[in-house]
């Protein structure tokens, strides 16, 4: 490095008398590296520990519980999709009402029932189209916010969660053995 | 034969502007990083195209982990006399015995997922060791002994007069029958509109919700 040679030595230079020692001029650069090593260690616990995504809140609005037929909400049969959730992932839906023999009930998964929910939304009149979901006990949680999400990327605006009738939980449960999915 | 001279040139480079850099990213991450809130159980949520943000106070949090165990919490930082209110009443009409200090102790706890014979002795224990505590969660199973519907009930009335969210938190793998029931406790309460805790992603490309927010 470049440095401007100041102290010189006892024989040459200006002398200051005997005796007097010559204070040695000491470098002002500091060793940075240890610093450095600190700024890193603390750089990558940060990266670490950074929560990038923040949660975020969904909506879920509940029909209220009533027992007076006047006070329930109206559905036509033309503009109803019931989904229902059941075991290992898979999603079972109807139109309109369960036919006795259970000829229009139909399954599918996760990926199919977002066609499904399309097409019926592009039949339907806006104002007829309402879809009931009902997860049945073996359906996780993460089913029952799947499929509410897919209602807020179909942009559905009147659905409901509701309790799957006993009916309807046998016919989903004979379809799961008779699938195999266990 | 004469020898060329190779000027040595020093090994040291000059680190000035690495470091400034690098202190820069460190100063970033200080202040972007904001540390989770200490959580009673770990919980994993899952996936929407939910955009809304959580609210922080004025909130009641009911947490639901994959084994069912329900946690109750209140968000109540700018309001620590509510969750007061809470336990004091709790505590008048349940006889839960608790003393003074017990209560304070309270105000301090993140979250409770003990029934209310359990509430004593974890009360006893300071809110920093709770964690280690194990806590079985508020019993939900029937209507008779829901007692998450007294900590609603409490919580709802200690914050009146305020617009309070109900949030729920629940595990990918939490059964939907138990989340059912947190919902019921939140019914009977005359409460319907629930806030879901989730992790935000993006919209499949092409579905209606997709175009829409292209749209704007």
């Amino acid at each position: 490095m470049a440095s401007i040679d100041t102290g010189g030595g006892d024989s040459g230079g200006h002398k200051k008398g005997r005796g007097v020692k010559k204070a040695k001029k000491l470098s002002t650069r500091v060793d940075m590296t240890p610093m450095v090593d600190l700024g890193f260690l603390l750089i990558t616990f940060f990266i670490f520990t950074a929560t990038m995504s923040s949660p975020a809140a969904m909506k879920l609005n509940m029909p209220k519980d009533t027992d007076k037929p006047e006070e329930q909400n109206k559905a036509k049969e033309s503009g109803a999709l019931t989904i229902m959730l059941g075991k290992g992932d898979q999603v079972y839906y109807y139109e309109g009402q369960l036919a006795p023999d259970g000829s229009n009930f139909k399954s599918t998964n996760f990926k199919g029932i977002r066609d499904v929910i399309l097409d019926k939304k592009r039949r339907t009149p806006e104002d007829d189209l309402v879809i009931v979901i009902k997860p049945n006990d073996d359906a996780t949680y993460k089913n029952t916010v799947d499929i509410l999400d897919e209602m807020t990327i179909a942009e559905i605006k009147r659905f409901a969660l509701v309790d799957i009738t006993p009916q309807e939980n046998e016919v989903v449960i004979a379809t799961q053995t008779a699938n195999g999915i266990r | 034969m004469p020898s060329v001279k190779i000027p040595r040139k020093s090994t040291d480079t000059d680190m000035t502007p690495f470091v400034d850099v690098a202190f820069l990213i460190l100063a970033f991450f200080i202040m972007a990083t904001k540390f989770k809130p200490p959580a009673p159980v770990e919980i994993t949520t899952p996936k929407s195209v939910s955009t809304e943000i959580l609210p922080e106070n004025d909130a009641i949090l009911v947490e639901l982990d994959n084994t069912g165990r329900v946690f109750f919490s209140m968000l109540a930082d700018n309001n620590p006399e509510a969750k007061y209110k809470v336990i004091s009443n709790l505590n008048q009409t349940r006889n839960l015995g608790l003393t003074e200090a017990e209560m304070q102790n309270f105000k301090k706890t993140v979250g409770v997922g003990v029934p209310f014979n359990q509430l004593k002795s974890l009360l006893s224990t300071p809110a920093d060791k709770h964690k280690d505590v194990k806590q079985p969660g508020i019993p939900i199973t029937d209507s008779l002994t829901n007692e998450l519907y007294y900590w609603v009930r409490d919580a709802h009335n200690a914050m009146a007069g305020r617009t309070i969210h109900y949030m729920i938190k629940a595990d990918n793998n939490a059964k939907y029958p138990h989340f059912k029931r947190v919902l019921e406790a939140f019914k009977r309460n005359d409460i319907l509109k629930f806030k879901l805790v989730t992790t935000p992603e993006e919209p499949p490309t092409g579905s209606p919700l997709y175009k829409t927010r292209l749209k704007k």
